[in-house]
């Protein structure tokens, strides 16, 4: 019984040594030299901007001036704020390079293009164009934004329950894969773009088309992680189950599904994909709003400006649903060791 | 020696006895040659007895622990939990498996609730839980995962997780398999004091021989090719048990000569 106590309190000791933060490292830090030379290159990128001579066109807009010094101000900020808080020196030092590569890589973005014109209008504005988007058709952006937002939230929440509802299914019942198996092998590979020419025939509006094709889009691989995921659980897991007294509804719903969960994310990431794909050239074919439709309108304008903002704000509302996602997974799946980080 | 903080004062729960009946269980091969996994094996096993199962591999003892769990059916004869007809898996037949097979997305605490919640009885019983975590000596690890915990640490949360339910018979198919020497003898040690506790009729199949003279009231020799009951056998000595025992040896030996291991020179040794 002692030498059990003395493996305990070995285990504890491990356990708790784990989860202690290290408090020495941060007291250590300093501010790293190279931590403020983005200082000096965003104020090289604003003289730069400034001074030179414009070779492109060039409406009256200040967003890039603007965007410069409120970065530098902030950037500035952050680092007096070390000097109080000493606990954010090392996420500063730590992302300076990266700071540091992204004001060289726009004060060269507004060399070769406004400053120099080695890149060509209209299809390669300066960052005070597309900038000046931002501020000139934000209500438009907004917009398109929301449209997008509201088709891919509504859309995407529906091919998981059906996907989650039909794997389910497919991986208990041996009757419901016998008979819904084939549908996925077939129906499941088309590329769901490639129903849009008969998808806007069939459904009275495009918001419903466009719908269906997301769904669709979405189920088939949530369809497929979900029922693999069911059938791949370790039977031995069933089995002590049922020596517990589990019924049937406790063998799906807390043993199935849990042990599947790894398995089930995989498709939400994969379906999450597909439904980015589909809602943006379900917009520029068929839909009449959305950041689709504003991308190829904006083309069709030679607006080159409104495209890469567009692009952007794409960018930053996909990224930010993906981070969402990784931070659900991560609370859910908190008892899987190793896991993949976003 | 007994640590009084460490036991559980329930008294409600009582052993069952295993009847096996002439049971037999055939798998049969798509290629003509059926395996005769068990051959008419038939056992009682008291209320509150401790019996081990042992014999090489093959012999038929992790088939006829199944078959008694009820996660088989037999090919032939029948099988008794007390008066019921064993027809599957059930709470009163606890099984405990050499792998942990905790579920891993449940924390220790939730893992030794799950047999009450699948039997829709944990609000009533949630005091239980803790006091089993504390039976097999994993308190402060109740908010751990099992990835978190070792071998042994694992093996007792299995236990716990099986006894929360007081089940009538504990099957364990060599819980103590895949541990350490060390820890082996310590969690030996610990089933031993749980069954002394609470009157339990053990199973235990394994294929360790001093294992199962240590632990066993009454130890089942099986042989293999068909796999069946050879003989049984008393352990007449009496508890607190010492491995390294006179009567330990002469009944190791014995056991060997019946699974025909034992050679002159090992046998004079021991003898």
């Amino acid at each position: 019984m002692a030498l059990n106590r003395a493996e305990s309190t070995a285990e504890n000791v491990l356990l708790q040594e784990e989860s202690v933060p290290d408090n020495n490292a941060a007291a250590k830090s300093r501010l790293k030299i190279l931590t403020f030379i983005p200082l000096i290159t965003l104020a090289i990128d604003f003289i730069l901007h400034i001074a030179l001579p414009n070779t492109q066109m060039s409406g009256i807009n200040k967003s890039y001036d603007t965007v410069l010094v409120i970065v530098w101000i902030i950037y500035t900020g952050a680092i007096l704020l070390s000097i109080k808080v000493k606990s954010i020196v090392d996420k500063i030092n730590h992302k300076a390079p990266f700071f540091l590569a992204i004001s060289i890589f726009i004060g060269i973005w507004d060399l070769v293009t406004l400053k120099l014109g080695w890149l060509e209008l209209p299809y390669f504005p300066g960052p005070d164009k597309v900038l000046g988007i931002f501020t000139e058709d934000w209500a438009v952006l907004l917009k398109s934004t929301f449209y997008s937002l509201r088709l891919l939230l509504v859309a995407y929440l529906i091919g998981v329950s059906s996907g989650l509802l039909s794997g389910i299914t497919m991986g208990w019942s041996k009757t419901i894969n016998y008979w819904v198996m084939p549908i996925l092998k077939v129906i499941g590979p088309i590329p769901a773009t490639a129903w849009i020419p008969i998808a806007m025939v069939v459904f009275p509006t495009s918001f419903a088309a466009s719908i269906f094709l997301i769904v669709l889009a979405v189920w088939f691989p949530v369809t497929v992680m979900t029922s693999s995921g069911i059938s791949n659980v370790r039977n031995s897991y069933f089995e002590v189950a049922k020596t517990l007294g589990a019924d049937e509804k406790y063998l799906i719903f807390k043993v199935a599904i849990p042990a599947s969960y790894p398995s089930i994310f995989i498709g939400l990431f994969m379906g999450m994909g597909s439904a980015f794909l589909t809602l943006i050239v379900g917009e520029m074919l068929g839909v009449k709003a959305g950041l689709g439709w504003y991308i190829n309108w904006a083309q069709g304008w030679a607006e080159y400006s409104k495209v890469y903002a567009a692009l952007i704000v794409i960018a930053f509302i996909f990224s930010s649903l993906l981070t969402s996602l990784f931070r659900i997974k991560d609370r859910v799946l908190s008892w899987q060791k190793g896991l993949i980080k976003w | 020696m007994v640590d009084n903080t460490r036991q559980v004062h329930v008294n409600a729960f009582s052993g069952g006895s295993i009847h096996v009946k002439g049971v037999g269980r055939v798998f049969s091969n798509p290629d003509g040659n059926d395996i005769v996994a068990l051959n008419n094996a038939t056992l009682d096993v008291n209320k509150g007895e401790f019996v081990s199962l042992v014999g090489p591999s093959g012999c038929g003892k992790s088939t006829l622990l199944r078959l008694i769990a009820g996660l088989d059916t037999p090919t032939g004869g029948e099988l008794f939990l007390d008066e019921e007809k064993i027809t599957g898996p059930n709470y009163e037949r606890g099984l405990v498996f050499q792998d942990p097979t905790l579920f891993p997305w449940l924390s220790v605490k939730a893992n030794v609730a799950s047999g009450l919640v699948a039997r829709k009885i944990y609000h009533q019983n949630k005091h239980l839980v803790s006091e089993y975590i504390k039976l097999v000596g994993l308190e402060g690890f109740e908010n751990s995962f099992p990835h978190q915990l070792s071998g042994g640490m694992a093996q007792r949360v299995a236990l716990a997780r099986a006894l929360v339910n007081h089940p009538k018979v504990m099957l364990l198919d060599e819980p103590l398999g895949a541990l350490d020497a060390f820890t082996r003898m310590q969690m030996q040690d610990e089933i031993l004091r749980i069954w002394q506790n609470r009157n339990t009729t053990m199973l235990l199949v394994t294929h360790d021989i001093d294992e199962a003279i240590y632990m066993s009231d009454r130890i089942v020799i099986m042989t293999p090719r068909p796999g069946k009951i050879q003989q049984v056998l008393n352990v007449e000595i009496g508890r607190p048990r010492r491995r390294n025992d006179q009567d330990f040896f002469r009944i190791r030996s014995k056991i060997l000569e019946m699974l025909h291991f034992a050679r002159e020179e090992t046998l004079s040794y021991y003898l």
